[in-house]
């Protein structure tokens, strides 16, 4: 910061964040997603701590380098990007207005406690048709879809086609 | 945390996992652009970046605990074949299709079982790991899965297909569940389950599936070993001809 300056608060700096949008998914920002989870001043350094979305995710660098440029456009310059893996990120982080955000882009948002658990008791309800997993079409809203991928356009998106509109749609899958 | 542990042996155990999902990683990669149909290629293509960001954790901290100042790059791209540690099944060609995914659904049965374990770890920094992987790995068990009951209980080509696929990887399982000195330090350290005590979980999601598959479990075969000693069949050599390729003509390149 320069120097007779008062630093911004934690709250304005949050605000900024807020504006960041998700190189992938530009209609979230990175506060919607969840996946700043902490914002703290220590001394004259701030220290801003991300979790990554996947382990893979090819985004990770990008939010990375859009959250130093956009703090540093507003000034600061003593800054400290902190990687978290613990509490690994999940999708019920993502905001209400996150998830309004996503459906109004033509994804269908996450689901909470739907995530795949890998034990084959869940494997079989999901293709006996009674676990109550079912997914609106984010178009017309129908909820006749089906599963076309497990994985989708990118690594946290499954893809769906829609019964009635006949929409293909990606969901983001619960993780 | 490990401190109490053979550094030594954890850098083994550690770069055995990180070189599993590494060479899987990137077999699953070759895939990129060949795939049968749109979505499959797309989906192992998102399975390999799982793989691959799994590594990036897990030879990182393999990095860390050597302590010589070394990256995970660096242990990925600089190494030689006998300095890796990945299990022979893993360097296993690719084979079809159903090749690839049986291959991927043995080891999936395997992986969910290692790191539901590990998120136990003495060492929070496993811990940490295992809790994030354990999520993605579920979506691959699940995947892996369906598909090996889709194609083992499908045409008479498909299902003879995944039988062959099945007779021909079954030998390279038993390597997963082998323990040596190195596994006994950091079972002893609590850092890590015994090898051993995975095999009767994975035995179960093996059988199950195979059952609704209609496809005939191999049974009690010959093993081969070898990998996790750095003794590795000649596939490996070829995987790191391409994959190093970059590094070894232009060291110290970067993007």
């Amino acid at each position: 910061m320069q120097g007779g300056e008062e630093r911004p608060s934690v709250a304005e700096i949050r605000g900024w964040l807020s504006e960041v949008p998700d190189p992938e998914i530009p209609v979230i920002s990175l506060t919607d997603l969840g996946i700043i989870r902490d914002v703290v001043w220590q001394g004259e350094t701030l220290v801003v701590t991300v979790t990554p979305t996947y382990s893979g995710c090819p985004a990770t660098g990008v939010i990375n380098l859009d959250i130093e440029k956009a703090l540093r456009d507003r000034g600061i310059t003593d800054l400290r990007l902190e990687r978290q893996l613990s509490p690994p990120w999940t999708t019920d982080w993502i905001t209400a207005e996150g998830r309004e955000k996503l459906r109004a882009y033509g994804i269908a948002p996450p689901i909470d406690g739907t995530a795949a658990d890998g034990r084959l008791a869940g494997r079989i309800a999901r293709l006996s048709g009674t676990s109550n997993l079912t997914i609106a079409c984010p178009r017309c809203g129908s909820t006749q879809t089906r599963k076309v991928s497990q994985f989708g356009s990118t690594p946290c998106k499954a893809s769906y086609v829609c019964n009635d509109c006949l929409e293909p749609f990606d969901y983001f899958k619960c993780i | 945390m490990g401190s109490a542990v053979n550094q030594a042996a954890f850098f083994e155990w550690l770069c055995r996992i990180g070189d599993n999902c590494l060479i899987l990683g990137h077999r699953v990669s070759e895939w990129c652009g060949h795939s049968p149909v749109l979505e499959e290629d797309i989906a192992l293509a998102n399975q390999a970046l799982d793989l691959i960001g799994q590594t990036q954790f897990w030879l990182g901290l393999a990095a860390e605990v050597e302590g010589k100042g070394r990256t995970a790059d660096q242990l990925a791209y600089l190494r030689d074949a006998a300095a890796f540690r990945n299990v022979l099944l893993v360097e296993r060609p690719n084979g079809d299709f159903g090749n690839t995914l049986m291959r991927q659904f043995l080891f999936d049965a395997w992986h969910i079982e290692l790191l539901r374990a590990l998120e136990k770890s003495s060492d929070a920094r496993v811990a940490e790991i295992a809790a994030k992987a354990v999520k993605e790995v579920a979506y691959h068990l699940e995947r892996s899965a369906d598909l090996v009951i889709r194609l083992g209980d499908g045409t008479e080509e498909s299902r003879a297909r995944m039988q062959k696929a099945l007779d021909t990887l079954y030998p390279y399982t038993g390597e997963l569940f082998m323990a040596d000195a190195s596994d006994e330090a950091v079972v002893a350290a609590g850092i890590a389950p015994a090898p051993p005590s995975l095999k009767a979980a994975w035995d179960a999601t093996v059988s199950q599936v195979l059952a609704e598959a209609t496809l005939t479990h191999p049974g009690e075969t010959y093993q081969h070993k070898g990998g996790r000693k750095g003794v590795h069949s000649e596939h490996l050599g070829y995987i790191l001809a391409e994959m190093q390729f970059l590094q070894r003509a232009y060291p110290g390149a970067t993007w």
